[in-house]
């Protein structure tokens, strides 16, 4: 993806992770400075549906040509589905992160922990 | 020099080093010595051992006195192989890149495996770092291990499973092979994976497949060891459901050299890709379109992924794992088939040949292809050091005493056969054998009077 982009939607973690709400619901990515930082993305290991996060710690890998790096849970929950795709096509991770480079959708444990995310603005400020 | 950059003492050089540390008084070495003192003390050394050329030699257990052709030497010795460091830089590498990429190729061919390492160090931490691939794979805690496997195998396993906190439970050799119920039964879900060996370390032929298939229900990883030279007549592990096989490398183009260095093979099915440890080269494009070879897969490897990497080792045996690829290219693929063929004929001679002799019987009767067990009718392991002694102040050396490790075989002796033990010594093996088991028996027989 070319140029830096912090969608206003969506909700955001100090270490590079968004999260996009609905209802009890969230979807779960690593955003665009993440995707630019790691370089071209050859590799994810998703995580097993059923498995749970805890928001601030490793739920998954992210593996480019150079590096490996952890995804961090904005949230807490269970994993309800993750993004099969991204077996055949990790490059989605760094052309589309916000969209079809989604990696877990989880089923909250706790809706209130959202209010300690941060918005668009303070997150890209914090850059 | 020192003018050169600018300072006036070699003292000068350590100045950042703090007073508290400093040694301030000379290392507690003794003087050196001229050159040709050096090279008598290292020669008196040397003659302390007794090697391959100096005995007509049938001990395996492992490693094997293969003749080791002049154009590895040759090869070995151009700098452009013998000097460099890893092949960080692919623009200055190509030649030793391309050499591992050729290596991956035999390998994997040979294994009927998709993927092959660059080579790791030896045979056993092999079978280590396989146990560790299939813990990182499935999380179990068990693995579930044939007697079959070479002693140093399974200390090693034992050894790096305990860092790590799984279990090893070792599965019983019934007539030679490995107990195939015994083998069942030991294998459950919480079982990481399944080792077995082929040929095992008493030489016989194992049901690779059948051992394999055991293990499929459980989804535990299967790893299979193997005797690389044998691979040319036996049915390859990918062919039998193993999914990772790996073995010593030393009889492809390597000597004994007091054991070692060497290099241990590495492969496995394409699933097992990003788990392996080693190097891997790879073949790719440049930005004018030319193939060329790079490193690749290094983000499995702990320059980058540190702790969580597939292994701590980050390098290759790539001088010995040259010496292996070009051993299989002067062989080529009739050859090692007509090598391994002379072995199986050799071999059955050589067995029945020594079981002919009084005061010897096989131990196991299973297929052997370059090596077998027997058993001497002498008092323990001691009386079979004895016979060995015998042996070798006659100038040969009949194997290894299996009681060092085996319990269960305390008057067991492996015999070794390579293309370099021909007829004539097989029968002078079979002679003095013979001899020296009778006069073990008469010593015996003369200390029980005394």
């Amino acid at each position: 993806m070319a140029d830096a982009s912090y969608p206003t939607d969506l909700l955001y973690h100090p270490e590079h992770d968004w999260a996009r709400i609905d209802g009890d619901h969230a979807t779960l990515g690593i955003t665009w400075f993440a995707q630019d930082a790691l370089g071209e993305v050859v590799f994810f290991d998703p995580p097993e549906v059923g498995a749970t996060t805890a928001a601030g710690e490793s739920y998954a890998e992210v593996e480019s040509v150079k590096a490996v790096s952890d995804v961090i849970a904005p949230l807490s929950g269970e994993i309800v589905e993750v993004n099969a795709e991204l077996s055949d096509s990790p490059e989605a991770i760094n052309e589309d992160p916000y969209g079809a480079g989604w990696l877990v959708r989880i089923r909250l444990s706790d809706v209130s922990e959202t209010a300690s995310l941060l918005d668009a603005a303070s997150y890209e400020s914090s850059l | 020099m020192l003018a050169a950059i600018g300072v006036s003492s070699v003292e000068e050089l350590f100045a950042a080093i703090p007073d508290g540390v400093r040694l301030r008084r000379d290392l507690d070495l003794p003087p050196g010595m001229p050159e040709q003192d050096v090279y008598e003390h290292l020669l008196s050394l040397a003659r302390r051992n007794t090697c391959a050329e100096d005995e007509v030699t049938f001990l395996g257990a492992g490693m094997y006195d293969h003749y080791v052709p002049a154009v590895i030497d040759m090869l070995l010795g151009r700098s452009e192989f013998l000097t460099p460091y890893t092949p960080y830089q692919p623009e200055i590498s190509q030649g030793g890149l391309q050499v591992m990429f050729e290596y991956q190729t035999a390998i994997s061919e040979l294994t009927a495996l998709p993927v092959s390492n660059a080579s790791v160090y030896e045979g056993p931490s092999a079978v280590g770092a396989a146990g560790y691939l299939a813990k990182l794979a499935n999380g179990r805690r068990r693995f579930v291990v044939s007697r079959g496997l070479h002693p140093h195998s399974r200390e090693t396993l034992r050894t790096l499973s305990h860092g790590y906190g799984t279990e090893v439970v070792e599965v019983p050799l019934r007539d030679g092979v490995t107990d195939q119920e015994a083998w069942a039964a030991a294998i459950d879900d919480e079982t990481a994976a399944v080792f077995l060996q082929q040929p095992n370390f008493l030489g016989a032929v194992e049901d690779a497949h059948a051992l394999a298939q055991a293990a499929k229900a459980s989804g535990a990883v299967v790893v299979g060891s193997y005797d690389p030279i044998p691979l040319a007549i036996l049915a390859p592990p990918g062919d039998c459901g193993v999914d990772v096989a790996v073995g010593e490398g030393q009889s492809l183009g390597n000597r004994l050299d007091f054991g070692g260095p060497s290099f241990g093979f590495f492969a496995a099915t394409e699933a097992y890709l990003r788990r392996m440890p080693g190097r891997i080269a790879g073949e790719t494009h440049d930005v004018d379109g030319r193939r060329g070879f790079v490193l690749t897969l290094q983000t499995r490897e702990q320059h980058i992924r540190r702790e969580k990497a597939t292994s701590n080792i980050c390098t290759a045996q790539a001088l010995n794992a040259l010496a292996g690829v070009v051993y299989l290219s002067w062989l080529g693929r009739e050859g090692i088939v007509e090598l391994a063929e002379l072995l199986l004929q050799r071999t059955a001679y050589a067995r029945e040949a020594l079981c002919a002799v009084e005061g010897v019987a096989a131990l196991h009767e299973q297929p052997v292809v370059r090596e077998f067990a027997v058993q001497l009718d002498v008092g323990g392991l001691e009386g079979v050091r004895r016979v060995i002694d015998r042996c070798q102040d006659a100038g040969v050396n009949p194997g290894y005493a299996l009681g060092r490790d085996l319990d269960e075989h305390p008057t067991g002796l492996l015999v070794a056969i390579t293309e370099q033990r021909t007829r004539e010594q097989i029968d002078r093996l079979a002679g003095m054998l013979g001899a020296a088991i009778a006069a073990e028996r008469a010593g015996e027989r003369e200390e029980v009077r005394a």
